[in-house]
Formats: structure tokens, C-alpha cells, sequence
């Protein structure tokens, strides 16, 4: 089992000097950080709009490719800076972000949501035209948007939760918490 | 004043409830995250439109009649969030020149927002010329990225 974790892997990349850099960087963190989160608005709220149209909370007379027309390259744009961004805060604090349940769950979720987006797109969406001007769309299209509005929330919740440490290794002696976390004997609670 | 004001407010029944609870404040502060990202879409929306970058076909008081609503929905949550946390540490917020910055910056841009840009929106179309339609995109998405900015820098200060 402790061969199929990734720990070796994220205490390397702890090691290393970019890492080290990042870490005691005293305004290149915050400002990635700044950056991580100020781009929520380009990339959540653009999805978060799209969301809306798709269950008929509004903008119901657009047709529907108009605004994924307007909003897709918005949405890309602030998704690659959200991951590039993301990746960067990830890699300053490798192994606490690592045995951080809140980063699990995200990591799932985000997992979700892409698998969400993928089902829309690959599946309903392929025949927009037939449905593009309805004020009210198909269900499985409503179903998608709403399932990514719940979806996108949870993931700014646990994001924001990952900056506490009441769950870290060192601070929690719940089994349950550790065993989520990957804690191991070396670095858990004595 | 001001400082009187922000101690009653810490010692303040929602203030120390807030400062003593382990998840009340992660909780508001990701209310206020999940409010952000919608209000920021809407107001992106919006104002790139404005600019005129995409939807040309549909006339801009059109578009924002549809999430002019949502834009005030998420700046209510995002205000009483906010108050919410403010409340549990408003002596350390008195003292932090980000949170000043902040709380100016907010009011201008929430006085701009409903008298000035309200107008040019919904104006019947060819009201105003483009360089009014892009001058006034420009000052709200300056403004509220003075605002939001300047709000995630309280967090690093102090």
C-alpha cells in the first residue's frame, strides 16, 4: 500500500529549489494567491452564468451557443489561470496540501465537474440545434447546470477550507481523518 | 469614532460568536468566495458587453435586465458575509490600510454601479455613444478589482 502513494513524490518536489523559493517568498505566494482567487470571478461566475441559462433562471430568450459562444473563451482563459495558478500554490506547500482532506476533496470534485462538463458536451449538447432557442431546455441540459452550480460551490468551499489546519497530521488525532489524509506514523500527532 | 464603533462591534453578541466558533468564519469567508464568483461574472458579463466584445446581436439593456437581479442578490450575500466577518474582527480591520482601501473603493463603485452605470444600461440603444458605454465598463471593472484586490490583501496584513 504505502508504495502506491504519492508522498515520496510530493516530498521531493518539496525539496526542490522553486519550492523552497515560493515558500519563504514573502509577497509571491499571496500574489499568486490573489491571483487564484480574484480569477473565481472570471472563471466561476462565467460558468455560474452559463449554469443559469441552462436551468431558465434567465437570459431565456438568448439562444443558448450565443452565450456559450461569448462565454467559452472567457471560461478557458480563467481556467488555465486557475490551474496554472493552483499548480504553483500546490507545489509552494507539496506534503501539507497533500495530507490536506479538504485538497482531496477538491480534487474529487474537480474530477466531477469535468466529468460533468464532459457528459453535457459529448451528450446532450450535440444536438443545441434542435433545442436552442427553447426558453425551457431539455432536462438532462438542466440537470448538467445544476449539477455544476452545486458542484463549483463545494469546490470554493473545501479551496478555502484547505487553509486550516484543523484536520492537518500533526493537529488531529481522529482515525477516520488520518487515514483520509494519508497521514503517516512519521509525521502524525505523537 | 470609528474605532469606539469597532470595539462595541467585537464584543458584540454576532462578533464574539463569530471569533469563538471554529467554522463560522471559514464558513462566511466561503459564502462571501461562492457570492464573489457570481457577482463577478455578472458584472464581467455585463460590462464586456459594454465594451462590445461579443453578443453584439442583443442590445445591452436586454442582456442586463436578465442579471442585474443576480448582481444584487450576490452583493447582498456578499455584504452581509462580509459584515459578518468584519463584526468578529473589526479592531485588526481598523488598523489595515487594505481594509480602508477596500471600504472606499466599495462605496464609490456601489454608488457608480446603481446611479451612473444603472443609466448608461439600460439607456434605450444609441443613447449614449461607445466611448461613454466603454469609459464606464472600464471605471466598474477597475473598481471592483480595486475592491476585490484590496479585500484578499486584509487577509495577508496584519
Amino acid at each position: 500500500m504505502e508504495c502506491m502513494t504519492l508522498l515520496p513524490f510530493v516530498e521531493w518536489l518539496a525539496s526542490t529549489r522553486g519550492s523552497i523559493a515560493l515558500h519563504e517568498s514573502l509577497y509571491m505566494y499571496p500574489l499568486i494567491e490573489s491571483l487564484h482567487v480574484l480569477t473565481l470571478m472570471l472563471f466561476a461566475g462565467t460558468t455560474a452564468l452559463l449554469d443559469f441559462r441552462l436551468l431558465g433562471l434567465g437570459l431565456r430568450k438568448v439562444p443558448l451557443s450565443d452565450i456559450t459562444a461569448k462565454l467559452l473563451p472567457w471560461m478557458f482563459t480563467g481556467f488555465a489561470i486557475m490551474v496554472t495558478s493552483g499548480a504553483l500554490l500546490f507545489y509552494a506547500i507539496p506534503v501539507r496540501s497533500y495530507q490536506n482532506v479538504f485538497f482531496r476533496a477538491k480534487v474529487i470534485l474537480l474530477l466531477l465537474a469535468g466529468l460533468n462538463a464532459w457528459l453535457f458536451h459529448a451528450g446532450i449538447y450535440r444536438s443545441v440545434e434542435r433545442w436552442n432557442h427553447d426558453e425551457v431546455l431539455p432536462r438532462r441540459a438542466r440537470m448538467a447546470g445544476l449539477l455544476s452550480l452545486v458542484l463549483w460551490a463545494l469546490i470554493i468551499t473545501s479551496g478555502r477550507m484547505i487553509a486550516y489546519n484543523w484536520f492537518d497530521c500533526d493537529v488531529t488525532t481522529k482515525p477516520t481523518i488520518l487515514w483520509l489524509a494519508g497521514c503517516t506514523e512519521r509525521n502524525s500527532h505523537p | 469614532m470609528i474605532l469606539a464603533f469597532a470595539q462595541w462591534c467585537e464584543a458584540s453578541g454576532v462578533g464574539t460568536a463569530i471569533r469563538e466558533s471554529t467554522w463560522a468564519f471559514a464558513v462566511l469567508e466561503s459564502i462571501h468566495l461562492i457570492s464573489l464568483a457570481s457577482m463577478g461574472g455578472t458584472v464581467l458579463f455585463i460590462d464586456m458587453r459594454l465594451l462590445g466584445l461579443g453578443l453584439r446581436q442583443h442590445p445591452v439593456a436586454a442582456l442586463a435586465a436578465d442579471v442585474w437581479r443576480w448582481q444584487t442578490i450576490a452583493l447582498s450575500a456578499l455584504l452581509m458575509s462580509g459584515l459578518g466577518m468584519y463584526c468578529s474582527e473589526a479592531v485588526k480591520c481598523y488598523y489595515s490600510t487594505s481594509f480602508w482601501v477596500k471600504m472606499c473603493a466599495l462605496a464609490v463603485v456601489i454608488l457608480f454601479t446603481f446611479t451612473i452605470r444603472r443609466s448608461v444600461v439600460f439607456a434605450p440603444e444609441g443613447r449614449h455613444t461607445r466611448v461613454t458605454q466603454r469609459l464606464v465598463a472600464i471605471l466598474s471593472l477597475a473598481l471592483w478589482f480595486i475592491v476585490s484586490a484590496s479585500g484578499r490583501w486584509i487577509g495577508f496584513s496584519g
